[in-house]
């Protein structure tokens, strides 16, 4: 059975008792003549790009193409150890950060990373699905439950938004991803799919306005420390979703309004690199030939 | 593409840092190797638009360079295209324009040239995603994304060409999605694109080719 928006989601979600995540695997099964092994079989592949892509950095870091970015994940976690569990943002959040940030360094640098959605925001679902595999004991068959849920929350935006950077800002990009990790982390921890689409809602109502301003053009800053603050925010919605604190605004006018917002940005800040830190003065005595 | 997957959401698995600027190109650059019959020893890529201006810091040269070679977005090969591309003696030049107008903000041109001196002109867009177009074949100008399994028929633009290709496909079977005729002038070469939701049978091509109108048929299978 298909759905178009957050309650027609929610409305089959009810009628089959079924958690968000099996409802779209329901859906891909009947409607993109694809079966369940398989499905579960490619997502498993796609999580296993993700786990590389949020280690390999903490290991051996390398410097991005554009050489803005490299490193940053591995001091993340030698700073987290030095401090022997007591990390500001505490081990779960800590470490979701920096696989986050990670998956931005291995795509920097030419690495093989799983656009989700975009590649420019594909540290936020991951990192905040490996952390909680690790903290909180969430096997793999159940991480990949998180992706499908992620799944779900992505393609209602895709489908009644966009996710697209130049379309409709950094908001459309980390704020989609945001919102996908929310829904993802809800529904692992036990919350029913209305807190989920709660937890979204309020993910992308947190994020709303949030400009694309790659310096010099390219998918690495901003776009590596705005993963953290995706996968952050996820968190944070999450949380608040699961104490039961409901957002006003319901999901599906949360992603219209978000897709107005992103229209109404003047084209600087669409992934033009020119305006907000790609057009700082610092930005631009970088750029090439001056 | 109406169907939104599962693996459009979680997806594509692809080399970084930009679906647009890396694995688009990379497609382009690999449907055009698919649309060349022979071996290419040359290769000169013109790039426009914000390709032409960001194309080093997103590594579309590479990407570009390595779907030449036959390589997929997601093949971390794509990384030593230049060098694997030497090793093999594979020459390539790229041309920057960034004045001109490929009608799209991330256009690339391909020329191919095999041994005996046979070229082929492809221009392709990177639409976003990781999504692209092929909207130029030599000085035709056509359109298709390799979404599908696609048949493109080189032909002379004659009467009972089409009339035959809608026999052989019903021959074998083979269910439409869409079909379209580019031509660059009546009576000349035309190009008809064929694509369809299933695989198509390969058999298919020998009966297509056996008419003396058509010159040339291609096959790509997704």
């Amino acid at each position: 059975m298909d759905f178009g928006n957050g309650i027609e989601l929610l409305k089959i979600c009810r009628e089959q008792n079924l958690p968000i995540s099996q409802v779209m695997l329901n859906r891909e099964v009947e409607l993109g003549q694809i079966d369940r092994d398989t499905i579960i079989k490619k997502l498993g592949h796609s999580l296993e790009i993700m786990k590389s892509g949020a280690k390999e950095p903490i290991k051996k870091p390398q410097k991005s193409l554009g050489g803005l970015i490299g490193g940053e994940a591995k001091r993340i976690m030698e700073f987290k150890d030095s401090l022997g569990g007591k990390a500001l943002c505490g081990e779960v959040l800590t470490r979701a950060i920096a696989y986050s940030m990670a998956i931005l360094e291995v795509n920097g640098t030419m690495g093989l990373i799983v656009a989700a959605p975009t590649a420019g925001s594909s540290g936020v679902v991951p990192g905040a699905l490996i952390s909680i595999g690790e903290t909180l004991g969430f096997s793999d068959e159940k991480l990949i439950e998180g992706l499908l849920n992620a799944s779900a929350l992505g393609y209602i935006m895709m489908k009644n938004a966009s996710v697209s950077g130049a379309e409709a800002g950094c908001q459309a990009e980390v704020g989609a991803a945001s919102a996908m990790a929310a829904s993802a982390l809800v529904e692992l921890l036990g919350g029913t799919p209305e807190m989920c689409l709660s937890a979204a809602a309020m993910a992308i109502s947190n994020l709303l306005g949030m400009v694309c301003d790659p310096i010099l053009g390219l998918v690495e800053a901003p776009c590596q420390s705005r993963n953290a603050i995706g996968v952050s925010n996820g968190f944070v919605t999450a949380q608040l979703a699961l104490s039961g604190i409901k957002h006003i605004i319901p999901f599906d006018e949360m992603v219209e309004a978000m897709y107005r917002v992103g229209r109404a940005l003047p084209c600087e800040f669409r992934e033009t690199a020119l305006g907000g830190n790609a057009a700082t003065p610092t930005a631009c005595s970088m750029c090439y030939g001056s | 593409m109406n169907f939104i997957s599962i693996f459009d959401v979680i997806g594509p698995e692809m080399i970084g840092p930009s679906s647009s600027h890396t694995a688009g190109a990379a497609e382009i650059a690999r449907m055009a190797r698919k649309l060349f019959s022979s071996q290419p020893v040359s290769v000169i890529f013109t790039l426009y638009g914000s390709f032409a201006k960001t194309y080093r810091g997103h590594g579309t040269d590479k990407a570009l360079l390595g779907g030449i070679q036959g390589f997929a977005p997601d093949d971390v090969r794509i990384r030593q295209a230049f060098e694997i591309a030497d090793k093999s003696g594979l020459k390539y030049e790229f041309k920057i324009d960034d004045e001109g107008d490929g009608g799209h903000p991330n256009t690339a041109d391909i020329l191919l040239t095999d041994k005996d001196g046979k070229t082929l002109f492809i221009r392709g867009w990177s639409i976003g995603g990781g999504k692209i177009k092929i909207v130029k074949i030599n000085n035709i100008k056509v359109e298709f994304t390799g979404e599908y399994s696609t048949i493109i028929v080189k032909q002379d633009d004659k009467p009972g060409v089409i009339a035959h290709l809608s026999t052989c496909l019903a021959n074998h079977n083979v269910n439409i999605a869409f079909m379209r005729l580019f031509r660059e002038a009546k009576g000349l070469t035309a190009y008809t694109i064929i694509e369809s939701d299933e695989q198509i049978p390969r058999e298919i091509l020998e009966e297509i080719k056996s008419h003396e109108y058509i010159k040339n048929t291609t096959l790509i299978q997704v």
